[in-house]
């Protein structure tokens, strides 16, 4: 039994070794990585300034739709907005923009400023729009088929790597 | 002995009560939910604009009619299992879940029989 009981505390010994050898070697930064290749179910949108909506069929009709989330108040949005504006020029890639949370008349001087280079202007005033698509901050863009697939998801403002990785999806 | 019985069978029927509640506790599953976007803070905890709006898709899941389960699972599907404290019972964790049961069994064990071999000794 003596011996039992050690092979018992020896075993347990070996098993915290090995969960803490893997969980310590595991990447704990989190990302959203998993939701690529996952579907949207359901997708419905506002427009930012008349009555019109977007929805899940609508969606179906593109091969290829960019959506990105932004804001007039967010300082990387700026930054990727050149990136979007080239992206406009894409025949094959439609753009939506879901503004985030804004003062309208903000958003409206943002665009009117820098350009607007979207299909659709969709407005999520108090956020809830972007829990569906998985969204823990902005600017973030997911990329989606015309099944509804998640391609790709941009965390953080577009660079020139995003927009090369956009354009090998389009062309 | 009746009494201890009444007890037993009270105690028993008034947790099958408790287990057979339908109302979804919207603080609870708040608690259960991690912030992603602050440093070790639940949705609860958080005043941040991100749980700000969980909690106001955890209101309307509810309204909805959906479960504490159901809602557990929109979000892990949306944000990842990370999203949720408790996680869910599947392959990969399985160990988890079931080492303590194995502990308590195989420790029970052993105790039992040290203390068995002690008796016998006397």
């Amino acid at each position: 039994m003596q011996k039992t009981v050690k092979f018992l505390i020896l075993l347990t010994f070996l098993f915290l070794i090995i969960v803490f050898y893997l969980s310590l070697g595991k990447d704990n930064s989190y990302n959203t990585e998993n939701l690529i290749g996952k579907k949207i179910e359901l997708i419905y949108f506002e427009s930012f300034d008349n009555n019109d909506t977007l929805n899940t069929l609508d969606f179906k009709k593109n091969n290829l739709t960019l959506i990105n989330f932004w804001a007039s108040w967010c300082g990387p949005c700026r930054v990727e907005h050149p990136i979007l504006m080239k992206l406009s020029s894409e025949k094959n890639l439609k753009l939506v923009g879901v503004n985030f949370k804004d003062n309208k008349q903000q958003a409206k001087t943002f665009l009117g400023d820098l350009g607007n280079p979207y299909d659709f202007l969709a407005k999520d005033s108090n956020g809830k729009q972007s829990i569906n698509f998985g969204i823990y901050g902005i600017p973030e863009s997911i990329l989606i088929n015309n099944e509804l697939k998640i391609i790709k998801k941009f965390i953080g403002p577009l660079n020139k790597e995003d927009y090369k990785t956009i354009l090998a999806y389009v062309k | 002995m009746k009494i201890k019985i009444f007890f037993i069978t009270f105690l028993l029927i008034s947790n099958l009560c408790f287990a057979m509640n339908d109302v979804v506790d919207q603080n609870q599953i708040h608690k259960n939910l991690r912030c992603l976007v602050c440093q070790g803070q639940s949705i609860s905890d958080s005043n941040s604009d991100f749980a700000q709006t969980i909690k106001l898709v955890v209101k309307d899941l509810i309204a909805q009619g959906k479960s504490e389960d159901e809602i557990y699972s929109f979000m892990a599907e949306k944000y990842g299992e990370w999203i949720v404290y408790k996680p869910q019972l599947n392959s990969q964790n399985l160990i988890l879940w079931i080492f303590p049961y194995i502990t308590l069994i195989v420790g029970g064990y052993v105790i039992f029989y040290l203390v068995r071999k002690k008796t016998k000794k006397v």
